[in-house]
């Protein structure tokens, strides 16, 4: 009897406590850290799209109204009061509502709602491998034959596009552009000009620290990304030219193992001792408030940064390419394709739809759009001017380099492990010094054998 | 329960019974069974074609076969019992010292500090993870070393900062133990010749084991489900190198993807299910292997 109940009660406790612990939504507690530029900003103005003012036209029965589902809640005031306005006066004939969801549930309410057949008539779109899936389930259209798409290129196109290059099905919207960031003040104080080559950022680097009175480097390790994100894909295009080297990897011609690959991961473990101190656990946060407090001279970087660091820092903000490797003249920046959008396929106004999209590709809706939103840059190859001279000079930057985009989002993160978390795993090792470069090379490239059958040759 | 009670008393009494016990059987079924019981389902599926097919046992098969699955799934175990460890060895000690203290009859202002000691435990987890961070920071911080960024001291660093927060919950259950022992037993032993040592090792102590076995249990359930710390200061990658890798951010990354890493809801079904059998194994171990054998005392 004794026994009995002790077993049922051990059975019960257990039961009751692990059912606890399953329960809990972890995703609750927290962005995914990548989003964290992008979102900042974001988490405190998640509107409710039920409370706008109804602008319905008056009832004049030709008046079409179409819904925009996006997951970029920070953007719903710049899109109601300037860019939907400029839209709306063009074409009297539609009206455009915006309807963002919280980022973090975009993906599932979208796929639900596109399921459902509840949702919007334009659907915002994510880069790569979510957007394909809704196309390949036919909830997307193909937008081969939209007049503007010319205005793209392929680089633009990639995230958006079918694995053979058939079909395209969202108009690229905009990209973040990597680069670094530097205290213009500390500059012109210890004399110091923009780098240009790697041996002048290295000379930079150790005048700075020779002053002493800034770190060189603003970086951390601690949460891994900056490492992949800001160091191996900031300063790699330079090393495997591009898209040339993007491609070749997909094709399987180039292996992670080659020395362009190594000579990068060389390169960031060359940054450690120009880090602050104890970097191994400096987050993300810490190394931009080091950086907008004045106490770094140079920020690795992605041009989402702009706005954020305009508010915090007092000091005159400058910007500089990934400097070039010896003996290379060209440089290719990554110009990363982040945001799109599309046209659901369900849509009782198909014309409509492709009218707005259509106008999504003209430079009115690049400068509107990149001017609202610094630091993030319309795609389109259209001429279009930035009130903010930093985000000009990034966006000057497509002018004189070639662009790509980060190695690890077509295709080859499908798989089990994924480039891209292993990315973030290596980076992080190699500036730490727990793994060397060509260790790190040569995880990366054991990852990717594994699965993708064009590497396993 | 006596076989001669009437059938119509019976009766009434089942009722009652029922009565009370339905709120409970009724949530916890809804709530708490079935989800486990599904998510124990869930684990002998896959998914083909976005249909759940009937797959037996090919995930844990997958998950104890496959070198790169395999190596996460014994490196979050193995973090995760490391975890448990910190706890086990500091929380208790610190815990009934702290409880000795308190229950020291010349000790003033008790109250402030059983609050001030409990207060942690009611703290969020994300606050206590950003305040630790911040104590712990190079930057702005008290120590240079960067403990929470090596492989080698992030995992016991952070099994501290959890046990900083919560060594307020063994200490109490050891106070109230402490306070209740009657004063005639700790009395006599003084007039038998007993001094402060023998009577806390052989008077007190025997009557604390019970509860020193209850309080690791509760605590190994806690550490085997634990999640929020790690991801809160870490991360759901749990670096660096996977260090601080244990069985909640390994659940976490496989159930629900992470980046550009497709979550999969079977696979992330097959390790909770390994959290659940882990967690059975310890309490059962401290059913048969503790509590029965420890002896407790009427007082």
């Amino acid at each position: 009897m004794r026994t009995r109940s002790v077993i049922i009660s051990a059975l019960a406790a257990a039961l009751v406590l692990a059912a606890c612990g399953e329960s809990e939504d972890p995703r609750e507690t927290g962005d995914d850290p990548a989003e964290q530029p992008a979102d900042d900003a974001a988490d405190d103005a998640a509107d409710d799209p039920a409370d706008e003012p109804a602008d319905e036209p008056e009832a004049d029965g030709e008046q079409v109204t179409l819904v925009i589902e996006s997951w970029r809640n920070d953007d719903l005031p710049i899109w109601e009061d300037v860019i939907l306005p400029a839209f709306h006066e063009q074409e009297p004939g539609i009206r455009v509502q915006f309807q963002p969801t919280a980022p973090d549930e975009y993906n599932a309410a979208l796929e639900a709602k596109l399921a459902g057949g509840a949702a919007g008539d334009l659907i915002t779109c994510r880069p790569f491998d979510v957007s394909l899936a809704l196309f390949e389930d036919g909830f997307l259209n193909s937008l081969n034959d939209l007049p503007g798409m010319e205005n793209f290129d392929d680089v633009a196109r990639s995230a958006w596009i079918t694995d053979d290059g058939s079909d395209v099905f969202c108009v690229p919207m905009a990209s973040v552009i990597h680069g670094f960031m530097y205290n213009a003040d500390a500059f012109e104080e210890l004399g110091l000009s923009e780098p240009t080559t790697e041996a002048e950022f290295y000379d930079v680097l150790d005048a700075i620290a020779e002053d002493g009175t800034y770190a060189p480097m603003a970086m951390g390790t601690a949460d891994q990304w900056e490492a992949a994100t800001m160091g191996f894909q900031n300063i790699g295009p330079n090393y495997w030219d591009g898209e040339t080297g993007r491609l070749a990897l997909i094709n399987g011609e180039e292996a992670l193992t080659d020395p362009q690959y190594v000579a990068v991961f060389e390169e960031l473990s060359r940054w450690a001792e120009y880090l602050p101190a104890g970097f191994e656990s400096i987050t993300y946060p810490d190394a931009q408030n080091l950086f907008t407090l004045g106490q770094a001279a140079i920020y690795p970087t992605g041009s989402w940064e702009i706005a954020l660091f305009r508010e915090q820092a007092d000091f005159e903000l400058g910007a500089f390419l990934p400097p070039v490797p010896e003996g290379t003249d060209t440089c290719v920046i990554s110009d990363h394709t982040d945001i799109g959008i599309g046209m659901n396929a369900d849509t009782e106004h198909p014309e409509a739809v492709r009218t707005f999209l259509e106008w999504t590709t003209t430079a009115e809706f690049a400068e509107l759009y990149s001017n609202e939103v610094p630091g993030f840059f319309s795609l389109a190859n259209v001429d279009f001017e930035l009130t903010d001279p930093l985000a000009q000079e990034f966006l000057d930057w497509r002018e004189q380099c070639d662009t790509s985009i980060r190695n690890s989002y077509q295709i080859l993160s499908r798989g089990e492990p994924n480039l891209e978390n292993e990315l973030w795993d290596v980076s992080a090792q190699v500036i730490n010094g727990t793994l060397t470069p060509e260790e790190a090379a040569e995880r990366v490239q054991d990852g990717l054998e594994r699965w993708y059958e064009p590497q396993q040759g | 329960m006596s076989a001669t009670v009437a059938p119509a008393r019976r009766r009434r009494r089942r009722t009652h019974v029922l009565v009370f016990l339905a709120p409970a059987v009724v949530i916890y079924t809804l709530f708490m069974v079935y989800p486990l019981l599904d998510s124990l389902r869930l684990s002998l599926f896959g998914v083909v074609d976005g249909r759940e097919v009937f797959v037996g046992f090919d995930n844990f098969r997958l998950l104890l076969g496959d070198d790169l699955l395999s190596a996460r799934f014994w490196n979050a175990v193995g973090n995760n019992l490391v975890f448990f460890a910190v706890h086990f060895v500091v929380q208790n000690p610190i815990g009934l010292l702290l409880a000795a203290l308190l229950a020291s009859p010349t000790l003033r202002g008790r109250a402030v500090y059983r609050t001030l000691i409990f207060i942690p435990t009611t703290l969020s987890v994300v606050i206590v993870g950003f305040i630790w961070q911040l104590i712990l920071s190079p930057l702005w911080g008290f120590v240079q070393t960067p403990l929470l960024g090596r492989s080698s001291t992030a995992l016991i660093t952070l099994s501290l900062m959890s046990v900083w927060q919560y060594v307020g919950i063994p200490m109490l259950l050891f106070y109230a133990v402490l306070i209740s022992i009657p004063d005639d037993l700790v009395e006599a032993a003084y007039v038998d010749g007993a001094n402060d040592w023998q009577v806390f090792w052989r008077i007190k102590f025997p009557l604390l084991l019970p509860t020193v076995g209850m309080v690791t249990v509760v605590t190994y359930v806690a550490n085997m489900n634990a999640f929020d710390l790690i991801y809160t200061v870490k991360g759901a990658l749990a670096g660096p190198d996977f260090s601080t890798d244990i069985m909640g951010t390994l659940f976490f990354r496989t159930f629900f993807g992470f980046q550009l890493q497709r979550g999969s809801s079977t696979m992330g079904a097959t390790v909770a299910t390994f959290m659940f059998l882990l967690i059975l194994a310890g309490v059962l171990l401290y059913f048969f292997g503790w509590q029965r054998r420890v002896e407790t005392y009427e007082l």
